[in-house]
Formats: structure tokens, sequence, C-alpha cells
């Protein structure tokens, strides 16, 4: 009997190579004659480069070449820009991108300037010493505001100002909506740096062969399609000349997809140059520089109320840290300005941001990708303007839901992907409502909470909802092929970071062609198996490429169905694909396997009927029209320490939709995992620059990232409300769990600190940032 | 200057040659091809390069490849019999999806194994505090936990 895999928690395909340490990552790959690239890289964050000394460094025995920027000649070039600015009217734009070594001037600290390549990483870093840099230290760009100061410190000389970008966006009358509200809320917010520390760091491996003048680069990228465009271009090679692969990879999390990194780039160079096999791994130490990072932001926002508590409208103004340069452009603030609108109905809007540049490491997506800031924003008003307003904090949130009916739900600006932000389904009460009943809300609240502080402690509790833009475009595509041996094979262009994409995608295929899921073998990621495609980032695998495989495997059992009716001698109708055979339905001894029926469709002997392709192939495309809009509620309750301000977490409640769901286990540890991230964030992972732009915890004893002892098990559920904008009605997951942790424990925090008016402003906190503000809040009550 | 050295690695014996300052992760990794040892952050906080040396866990990024002279190393590949024969404590992670990209999964299993050996029946809290000494970055912890237990209990069923 055939089960359905669709929905199923199926483990998963990919695991027992992961748990046997033989699933190939790209340090593992090996080759012979391989040499070994270490970058000095720059200790100031900003300086002019007076001269640089190689100090007989080409002379120490093992090292095999030496590059500065002067030696890249003609193929010196910033990267190319990404994301072009969206078309929003009377947008100020100044494209400045990376560089592949720096040219009379370092702009972040990590910033490479010299590449080495050797027998060996240790010979390559012991050539490093060799080297010595005169630097003419200049005033480092690092706080955004000061940033903008007439007298600052330019980041790059030939910009008047350190502005990368500006951007206004507009509906409604903000004004009439202030001068018609009965309160009007202010508030400053501050969304701090972190970075997203994948497990595995960066790394490539370069081989030129001279033979065959083919290029190939193992990649730990999340767009090896767009990575091998890019290199053939740069290098002036067919795209047919490049294969990049992007192998079993770490954890990519966004920054693996920035691109092009120097480091991709000068090694496919130097490659071609010297004609042997080059490896570079990036380092931790590296990792913290030279790897993208996210989330400075400081908000300006303002909320306009009726006295029952109607939302009439949000203005906003933000300053949004690029860091050095802006590669990837408005992704990440546009993003926020978006996601500030939230599940609510907030009929005037008015936003404008300014993206600054800084002396600080490059700013790209990581996940979440600035809707932790917006959701940070509408929430904290929202908390605020209810205590002020003596409301009740959840009733405010009820008032002004998206009802069900008003989708699809225009929201009248631009989103990410440049298409208008238009939310295609929701059902927003119905996940409150259930979130409410897994955290005890009424129970803790009238019961629990005021006896335990009673005796002494201090327990919080917080809910706040999010809406999260998903599975955007422009297209995926998937390739679906049942071959002779009764395997089905399946490639697509995105690439896989641990989302299990090996076995949720094998389940969309085995479901139409009647395969079992471990005979359905994918590949993810290889540019010669599959040669269209755009990344996986923001959260659109399961969406985009789960919906063309959708598409090429229904196309495939069509043509399983038609060739299988012709040998069976049976109409169409009363086929089944079962357990890799077609059989008559109830005379299951009338079958042929798949393997058979591959084998037969592809004949050595006798006509291919004109018009029809030979195999059971099919390749499909697939490209929303626009994002599919997820969304969801989370639920805490933690206790603080009052004499060392640690938190535990009591509860942690999840509610989720995100629409059709492929597979709950995958989906759980997505979530689960995003939450952890999301915690992180809130409550200890923050980077420490100085005032010269020098990185104070760059290591991973002093950049505190969550153990076992400190994240929950979290209880969750989910709501499903399916997209209407793709066949399986799926909406992406993989930033969900992240996304609203910040606002979560800032109103947890508020709630657990209430009777001193404790008002948390920004994220990320830490012990030691409690227990100050605490103490400022004690200090302005008794004021 | 090189030494001369000789280990035990996963039951092979092995004499190499090699530099003092080798890292053992960089040996294991790279001299013996056995590249299930992750390495994530080389200051011996996040144990993705977790082996067993003399049947204890250490941090492979930590020690010299020398420091390993005379001596028993583990790795994960000595766990399995093959991707068919898994060892319990894999088939518990594989059941319970204790991992997503994979990475760190090998050092958690390394430091795992030693300690289930002396506490086959763990609680939550003392798998929690073992995990504490690995960074996940992936799964939240949750489902490794869950992983463990079942791990545990395959491990005492396989044993009686």
């Amino acid at each position: 009997m055939s089960t359905r895999h669709f929905g199923q928690p199926i483990k998963r395909n990919e695991d027992p190579r992961l748990l046997t340490g033989r699933a190939l990552f790209t340090d593992d790959v090996q080759m012979a004659g391989m040499l070994h690239v270490a970058f000095l890289r720059s200790d100031l964050a900003h300086a002019r480069i007076r001269e640089i000394d190689l100090g007989g460094v080409q002379e120490r025995p093992g090292v095999a070449a030496v590059y500065t920027a002067d030696d890249l000649g003609d193929f010196w070039q910033p990267g190319p820009l990404l994301v072009p600015p969206p078309p929003v009217e009377q947008i100020e734009f100044h494209q400045r991108t990376q560089v592949p070594l720096a040219k009379e001037k370092v702009r972040h600290a990590g910033e490479a300037i010299v590449m080495v390549v050797a027998e060996s990483r240790y010979i390559a870093e012991d050539a490093l010493d060799d080297i010595y840099v005169d630097y003419e230290p200049l005033d480092a760009v690092v706080d955004l505001e000061a940033a903008l100061a007439d007298d600052a410190p330019l980041v790059h000389d030939d910009l008047e100002r350190n502005v990368s970008a500006s951007v206004v966006q507009s509906k409604g009358n903000w004004a009439q909506a202030e001068a018609e509200a009965d309160t009007v809320i202010r508030r400053r917010l501050l969304y701090d740096r972190g970075t997203a520390a994948a497990m595995e760091n960066r790394g490539i491996v370069a081989s030129w062969d001279e033979k065959s003048q083919q290029l190939t680069i193992w990649d730990t990228t999340q767009a090896p399609i767009a990575i091998r465009n890019g290199l053939a271009a740069m290098l002036g090679l067919s795209e047919h000349q490049v294969r990049v692969i992007a192998p079993f990879i770490g954890g990519g999390f966004g920054p693996k997809i920035m691109m092009f990194y120097p480091e991709e780039v000068l090694l496919a160079w130097a490659a071609l140059q010297l004609g042997r096999p080059l490896k570079w791994i990036e380092d931790r130490e590296e990792n913290f520089y030279a790897t993208t990072q996210e989330r400075g932001q400081v908000h300006d926002a303002a909320i306009a109320l009726k006295r029952d508590g109607t939302v009439l409208g949000v203005k906003d103004a933000f300053l949004h840290d690029a860091g050095a340069y802006a590669p990837y452009g408005l992704t990440v603030p546009i993003s926020s300005q978006c996601t500030i609108l939230g599940p609510y109905v907030i009929p005037n809007y008015h936003s404008e941001f300014v993206s600054v540049f800084t002396n600080k490491p490059i700013v790209t997506p990581y996940r979440g990708a600035g809707r932790q800031h917006g959701v940070f924003v509408i929430e904290r008003l929202l908390d605020i303007a209810a205590r002020e307003m003596s409301l009740d904090t959840m009733e405010v949130r009820r008032r002004n839901f998206i009802r069900p009916d008003q989708f699809p739900y225009a929201n009248e600006i631009i989103f990410q992907d440049f298409t208008s932000l238009v939310y295609d389904s929701g059902n927003y009460e119905p996940a409150l409502d259930r979130a409410l009943e897994l955290i005890g809300y009424e129970a803790f609240t009238r019961e629990e909470q005021p006896r335990r502080e009673a005796a002494g402690e201090r327990v919080g509790i917080a809910v706040v909802n999010y809406v999260e833009g998903t599975g955007i475009g422009p297209y995926e595509g998937a390739r679906v092929n049942v071959t002779a041996s009764g395997k089905v094979s399946v490639a697509t262009g995105v690439g896989t970071q641990g989302q299990g994409h090996f076995t949720s995608f094998a389940q969309i295929v085995a479901d139409q062609v009647g395969a079992a899921i471990e005979d359905v073998h994918v590949v993810t990621g290889d540019t010669d198996l599959f040669y269209w495609g755009a990344g996986t980032f923001a959260s659109r695998g399961a969406v985009v490429a789960g919906n063309a495989m959708h598409a090429a495997a229904a196309k495939v059992r069509a043509k399983i169905l038609k060739l299988a009716g012709d040998r069976l001698e049976a109409a169409e109708e009363d086929l089944e694909l079962v357990d890799g055979q077609v059989r008559v339905k109830g005379v299951p001894e009338t079958s042929i396997s798949l393997g058979e029926l591959a084998l037969e469709a592809n004949p050595m002997r006798g006509g291919v009927k004109p018009g029809t392709e030979p195999g059971l192939e099919a390749t499909e495309y697939f490209g929303p029209e626009r994002g599919a809009t997820a969304s969801g509620v989370h639920a805490i309750i933690l206790k603080v320490d009052p004499e060392t301000f640690l938190l535990e977490i009591e509860k942690y409640v999840v509610v989720h939709d995100c629409g059709t769901v492929i597979n709950p286990l995958i989906l759980d540890g997505q979530i689960q995992g995003g939450v952890a991230q999301g915690i992180g964030n809130a409550f200890y992972e923050q980077l420490h620059f100085d005032e010269n732009g020098a990185l104070r915890n760059a290591s991973l004893m002093d950049y505190l990232l969550p153990t076992a002892t400190d994240v929950p098990n979290i209880v969750s559920d989910h709501v499903v409300t399916p997209s209407p904008l793709n066949p399986l009605g799926v909406k992406g997951a993989g930033e969900a769990g992240a996304i609203p942790v910040g606002a979560l424990f800032a109103q947890a925090l508020d709630n657990a600190f209430r009777d001193i008016g404790l008002e948390v402003r920004e994220i990320p906190l830490s012990p030691n940032r409690l227990f100050e503000l605490v103490s400022e809040a004690v200090a302005e009550g008794a004021r | 200057m090189k030494h001369t050295f000789t280990l035990t690695v996963n039951g092979r014996n092995y004499e190499r040659e090699v530099e003092p300052r080798l890292l053992l992760s960089d040996f294991l990794r790279h001299d013996l091809g056995l590249t299930g040892t992750h390495v994530g952050c080389e200051h011996g906080v996040c144990g993705a390069c977790t082996v067993l040396l003399d049947g204890e866990a250490v941090r492979s990024c930590l020690l010299f490849a020398v420091q390993a002279s005379g001596r028993e190393v583990e790795t994960v590949e000595s766990l399995d019999s093959g991707p068919q024969n898994l060892h319990p404590l894999q088939h518990g992670f594989w059941e319970a999806h204790g991992l997503q990209c994979g990475y760190c999964t090998p050092g958690i299993l390394m430091s795992l194994v030693p300690f289930l050996r002396e506490n086959p029946n763990p609680t939550e809290s003392e798998i929690r505090d073992l995990l504490s000494g690995n960074i996940c970055r992936c799964t939240g912890y949750q489902k490794i936990v869950e992983a463990v237990q079942l791990g545990a209990e395959l491990i005492q069923e396989k044993s009686t």
C-alpha cells in the first residue's frame, strides 16, 4: 500500500552520511598538489596604507605566490551590486562594494590586504609574519549618528557624507493620524549587531584543469549558480567552463549568500594563474571580521492611537548600519521597514531610513534579515502604548489584527522583492488564542505570578506576534528523472545548509512517481547538475524549489502513466503508482516497475514516436508572483535571578502558520533552531566594537553562543492557512523562529519588573546590561 | 624539525613523521584523511573536533598530534560499520532528527560515547550539562536531547 509522504515526519535521507562522518564538506576536499592560502588582514578599522613591505616573504621556503592589490592588475575590481535599489521614488543610493584586496585604504578591521599561497596553511600563516604594512591611522566611523555629523571622517573619501542610501516610504497620511490621535507614543529603540556564527566557517577550493579547460570550485555558498555565473564573467570563461559545487555546508543563515566574498574571487583567479588547486578555509577569528554580519539599527518611532487602542498610524525614522561596503543593496533595511507593519491594520505609515557606511564589517542578511528590528519596533510601541493607556496589551493587538476576510491585504509599500507588499493569507487571532492557552496566560497572570512575586521571585510573561515575508522569487527549477535502476534522480539549483532538502524534496517527488523515499536521490547545489536558479535565502527553498519539484514530478508522473498505459494496455485512469511499480488498480499482478519503464522509455532499438522525448524525465520552473506571508506568535515565561540577573526560561511556546507542512519533524527543527538563535540575539550575543572600530570579542570565548543549558524545550503548535500563491500551499519557515525573540524578551522583562516601571528599549541584552537598566529604572522612580 | 611518532587510530597503528606543532585535528583530517572530525573554532570552545584519547573525550584542536604518541585515538569513523550498520547512538540521532547541518554532530557523538558508558540512564538535566560543552547552531538542542535519550535506550537494548 502506498503511503503519502508529504506532511509526514520522515527521517532524513542525508543523515547516515552526516552521522558517520562521510559527508563531504568543503575542507574535506583533498587534491594532489594542492596549495593553501592565508590572508594578511588589517588590524585597523580605518587607515591609509602607506606601504606594504613584503620583507622577502616570496623567498620563504614553501611559499608559492604572494599577491597584493597591485598584482591583480585589471582583475582588481569592486564586487558587483547584488540587489539594485528598489523602485521607490526619490531614493538616494551610492554604490560602494567590497574590493578583492585593499588598495590605498582599509575600511574595516579584518579587510584583506595580502594573499599568501604556500605548500601548507602553517607555512602560509608563518609567511604573514614576514610582511609589514605601514598604516596611517584614521579616525574610525563607528557610531551611526556620529557618522552623519558634518565633521565625521569619511569611509569612502569620494562621498560627501557616510550615506549609503536613504529611502522614504509612506501610505496614508501620518500627520493627519497624529492630529486625530488621542495618544501618541514616541520612543528611541536600538538593535545592535550580532553574527551568524555558523559552526562551519567559510571555505573555498579552486582547481583549474588546463587540459579540459575547466574550473571547479567547492564553495560554502548558499548560491552556487550565481557564483558560477559571476566567476565566469570575471575570469572571461564560458559559464560551462566553471563548475561550482556547494557540498554539505555547516550552517548558512544568510552570510553565506553574500557574494562575492573577496576570497571567492581571489582563489578562482589564482588557481588559473598558478595551475594548481588552492584551498582557503576561514578560521574562527577571521569569521568575526571577514564574514558579513547584521542587525545595527537605531529607530526613532512613534505610534498614534485612539483611546480604545485602535492604531491610527506609525511613523519611524531609522539609521541602518551598512558596514564598510554595501554589496547587498537595501534588502535588510527594506525588510525592517516592511516588517514594522506586522499583522496589524496600520492605515497611515511614514517610514524613512538612512543606510550609513561605517568602519565595521559588511552587513548583509542574517536569519531574519531586518525583520527582527521591525517586529521589535511595532511590538514595543504596542506594549508601551497599552501600558500608558492602561489597556490590556493582548486586547490592543486583537483590536488591530488584519481580519481573515481582509486577505489578500495590500500594505501599499514596496517589499524587498520589489513587488508591492501584499499579504496573501493569514488568520492571526486563532494563533494568538492558541498561544495564550498553551502558555497558560490567564492562570499565570491571575494566580501564579502574584503568588510567586509575593514569595520574592521575579517572573515575567510575554506574548508577541509577527509576520514574515517568505518564499520570494524570482524562480527556481528542478529536474526529475526516473532512471533504469528504478532510482529517481532529482536535481535543483539551490544549495543546502542543513534544511533537510534531500528529504523534503524527495517527499514531494516520491508522492508523484510512487517511489520509496530512500529511492529518491536529491542533488542540490552542483551547477553541472542543474544550470538555473537563484539560491537559498529568504525562507524560499521549500516554497520556490519545492513547487518546481512538484511541477517536474507531476510531469514525469504523466509520462509514466502514458507509457505504462500503452505497455499494460490499460487506461491511464485505471493505473496506480505504488512501491516503485505501475499497477492496474485491482489487478496488482498486471504491473511494470519504474525501472523497466525507464528502460523502455530510452530504447536501444526501434523508434521513439515523433514528438515524444526519451526517458522519464522533466524539468520545470516555479516563480511566484510574490512572496507568501507566514506568521506566528511566540510566548514566554521567564524568571530573573535577582542577584545575578541571569535568566531561566521556564516555558516557551511557538504557534506558527507556514501554510501546508511538508515534514513536521524538519519544521520543528527549523523553529527550535531559530528560537535558539533568537535567544542568543536577545540575551547573549553582541559584537562589541570600540571607538576605533576594533572588535573586542572576536572569539567564541567572548562572543557567547547559547548552549544546551540556555535554550529551553519549546512547545509548538501550528495553524495552517495554505498560501494561495503556489500549488503546494506552502510558506517559508526558515527564519520564523528567530524573528520575534528580542521583542518577546523585552515584553517579558518589562512584565517581570513592572513594579519599577522597567521599559526595555534595546536588544541585545545581557545580565550586566539588564542590571544597568533595572538600576536606572529604580533611580528614575526614586526621583 | 620533524618528529616520528606512533599511535593507534580507530584500531589501526600508524607511524608518521610530523612537525611538532601540527594539531591533532589537522593530523587526523589531512594526514590520515579522517575528515569526519570537524573544526569549528580552533580554540576549544565549540567541541566539533572532539575525539577520544585513550577513551576520554578531548578537543583535538587543543592537542598536538605528537601528544597522542603511543596512545589510542577514536574518531567518529570508528562508531559504525558502514552506513547500513549504524551505532545505536547514531540511530537515536537519525530517528529523533538530532542534527541539521551535521557539522557539530561528530563532536557531539564522540562526547556522548564515554558519557553514556559511565552514565547509561542520564536525566535530561545531565544530558544538557554534558551537551553544554558542544555548540550547535542549528537545532536549538531540543531534538539532540531527545536523540540522546533514544540513543541511550537503544544502547541498552543492544547490550541486553
